[in-house]
């Protein structure tokens, strides 16, 4: 019997530290948004939701990160109430939403630039057409060699880099550029961490890759942004040319979907409403670009 | 002739033996010390990134867009109720497996078939757990709800071959004569294996217990998938609620856009060394306080 007390305490200490653990943590239902989706458009609903909350403090917000399409699948499921897209919805995601009843409303939020990147060290390419950008990543593309991308460029070794083809900017990329949307060479690193991308650009000489505007803004000193030529001249992405439309063909808009059964509560047309009267100025502060004032004002009468 | 030939070769594999020996015992010294100086290089270099972000602060407030904000306390808090709730469904279900297998069930080919596949399912991937739990608690058992629950049974089937095997390890190792003595006194089976092998066996049970625990804290790719958020601005109130832990935090936070919350990373990696160490510290403690000599 002494043996038994003596050694089951730790046991019994242990079993009713938990029960107490977890009676203690138990109750008071939480209001809750949830929200997932791109992990470009992540950085904005970080700091949307956190200045919110300085505001009110009852509401949580836990945010995902699984991708634009991964956030999609959630999302017409009725698994969250807002999905962040870097892309718009695809009529595949619509129909299933609709599958399932869900009811939904868009609301654009920021301008992101998609940079295109190369390695500190690059001098010669400063500039690069659309053409010679698709050259490059369209499907079957056999060029591995900056000689092969303009007569006269070195002959280095050409590598690539680019997010995975779950991410929205890979749709976009390749819509833009390419010309159809998820069409691209496959032999590239491609990664759904852009920091990996980041790394991968700025550890490697003959290196190019593409993400989205905000990772090129927190490392601009490891990384030599390219200006691309539509047709009207070499345009580089900034704050300006990202806002006013000028870099084309890789400015974009980036959105997010809102469940229209969410709406309901009064908790989540406050954050509506206070996402589209901040994300301008908050977007900044993280590396995007914000729309033109009067564009979040009309959207608020989307809130139903 | 013969003789001196054979003398001088055993004098020369004399030699050759002492010379053998240093050679391993210096390649055993070079293996613990590889092992040993990787561990403190990660150790000194986390540190180093880590020490200006880690205050008070820092475990009290929650995850930031602004670095120097940012705290851990959502995370920590999830990574508490996970061991919480893994530790409440793991430790009867995994102790009572071991008992059946060691005190009543027979040698039977069944029985061990069951044995090899504890033994099988302890070395299986966690991302496949991550799935299994995905597909049978979250879809099937809370109709999509990602919650701590969910978490912390996932969490359970990954760690339970471990404390079973951990557990009848323990078991086995109560010397026969205690049962045969109780018997002797006219204790039935479940009075033999409550009174006597139990308690003989709980440091060892304990102890695997708490490592087990510490695995699952420090599991990141199940819980990548049950739960998926990575922002948690709460610490979960309800078995029912959502929660992050403290692995995937330091793994977003990784992959952030700012550079500088490699550093807040570094140091939710030394929270979370801390937090294994002691865990580790206290199985060592329990070990060591309750492991009673059999002739005692």
């Amino acid at each position: 019997m002494t043996i038994w007390n003596r050694s089951n305490s730790p046991l019994f200490t242990i079993v009713l530290l938990l029960v107490l653990v977890v009676s203690a943590c138990s109750g008071g239902a939480s209001k809750e948004i949830t929200i997932d989706g791109s992990s470009t458009v992540f950085p904005i609903a970080e700091v949307v939701a956190e200045e919110f909350r300085k505001e009110n403090p009852g509401v949580q917000i836990p945010i995902g990160i699984s991708g634009t399409g991964g956030g999609f699948k959630r999302f017409v499921n009725g698994e969250t109430d807002i999905s962040g897209a870097s892309r718009a919805i695809k009529d595949s995601e619509r129909e299933e939403a609709a599958e399932n009843g869900i009811e939904f409303t868009e609301f654009s939020i920021a301008f992101d630039g998609l940079s295109v990147v190369m390695h500190p060290t690059n001098e010669f390419a400063k500039c690069l057409t659309v053409d010679e950008l698709k050259a490059i990543w369209e499907p079957g593309s056999e060029i591995n060699n900056w000689n092969q991308v303009r007569e006269g460029f070195p002959d280095k070794k050409l590598r690539l880099y680019g997010p995975d083809t779950d991410s929205g900017t890979f749709d976009y990329f390749t819509h833009a550029i390419n010309g159809e949307e998820d069409s691209s060479r496959s032999d590239y690193t491609a990664s759904s961490d852009d920091n990996v991308l980041v790394q991968g650009v700025s550890g490697d000489q003959g290196s190019m890759g593409y993400f989205g505007f905000a990772y090129y803004t927190f490392n601009k000193d490891s990384l030599n942004l390219l200006a691309v030529d539509d047709g009207s001249g070499c345009i580089s992405p900034t704050l300006e040319t990202i806002n006013d439309g000028t870099y084309k063909p890789l400015s974009r808009p980036m959105f997010i979907y809102v469940n229209n059964a969410s709406f309901e509560s009064q908790d989540m047309r406050d954050f509506i409403t206070y996402f589209l009267k901040n994300a301008g100025e908050l977007s900044e502060l993280v590396g995007y670009v914000g729309l033109p004032q009067e564009d979040y004002i009309s959207q608020l009468a989307l809130i139903k | 002739m013969n003789d001196s030939s054979s003398t001088k070769m055993k004098g020369s594999s004399h030699s050759m033996r002492i010379w053998r020996d240093r050679v391993f015992v210096a390649g055993f010294v070079m293996a613990v010390l590889i092992g040993v100086a990787g561990l403190f290089a990660l150790m000194f270099d986390v540190l180093l990134d880590g020490l200006p972000f880690l205050d008070f602060d820092f475990l009290t407030s929650y995850s930031s867009w602004e670095p120097h904000k940012a705290g851990i306390l959502g995370p920590l808090g999830g990574t508490l109720w996970i061991v919480a709730l893994t530790a409440l469904f793991t430790i009867p279900i995994g102790v009572g497996t071991a008992i059946y297998l060691e005190e009543f069930a027979s040698k039977s080919r069944l029985n061990r078939l069951i044995e090899l596949n504890i033994a099988n399912l302890a070395g299986v991937p966690s991302v496949i757990y991550g799935l299994l739990g995905l597909a049978m608690f979250v879809q099937f058992l809370f109709n999509g709800s990602r919650n701590v629950t969910a978490g912390a049974l996932t969490m359970t089937l990954l760690v339970l071959p471990i404390v079973v095997i951990a557990s009848q390890e323990a078991i086995r190792a109560v010397p026969s004569s205690y049962r045969d003595a109780a018997y002797a006194m006219g204790a039935n089976r479940w009075q033999v294996v409550k009174s006597v092998v139990l308690p003989q066996a709980m440091p060892g049970m304990m102890s695997g217990i708490i490592l087990a625990l510490s695995r699952a804290i420090g599991e990141s790719a199940p819980i990548l998938i049950i739960s998926s958020l990575v922002v948690v601005a709460f610490i979960p109130t309800s078995p029912d609620s959502a929660f992050t832990v403290l692995p995937l935090q330091i793994f977003t936070w990784i992959g952030h856009q700012n550079p500088d919350f490699r550093g807040i990373a570094a140091a939710a990696i030394v929270v979370l060394l801390v937090v294994l160490l002691s865990m580790n510290g206290v199985a060592i403690w329990i070990r060591s306080k309750y492991q009673t000599r059999p002739d005692q």
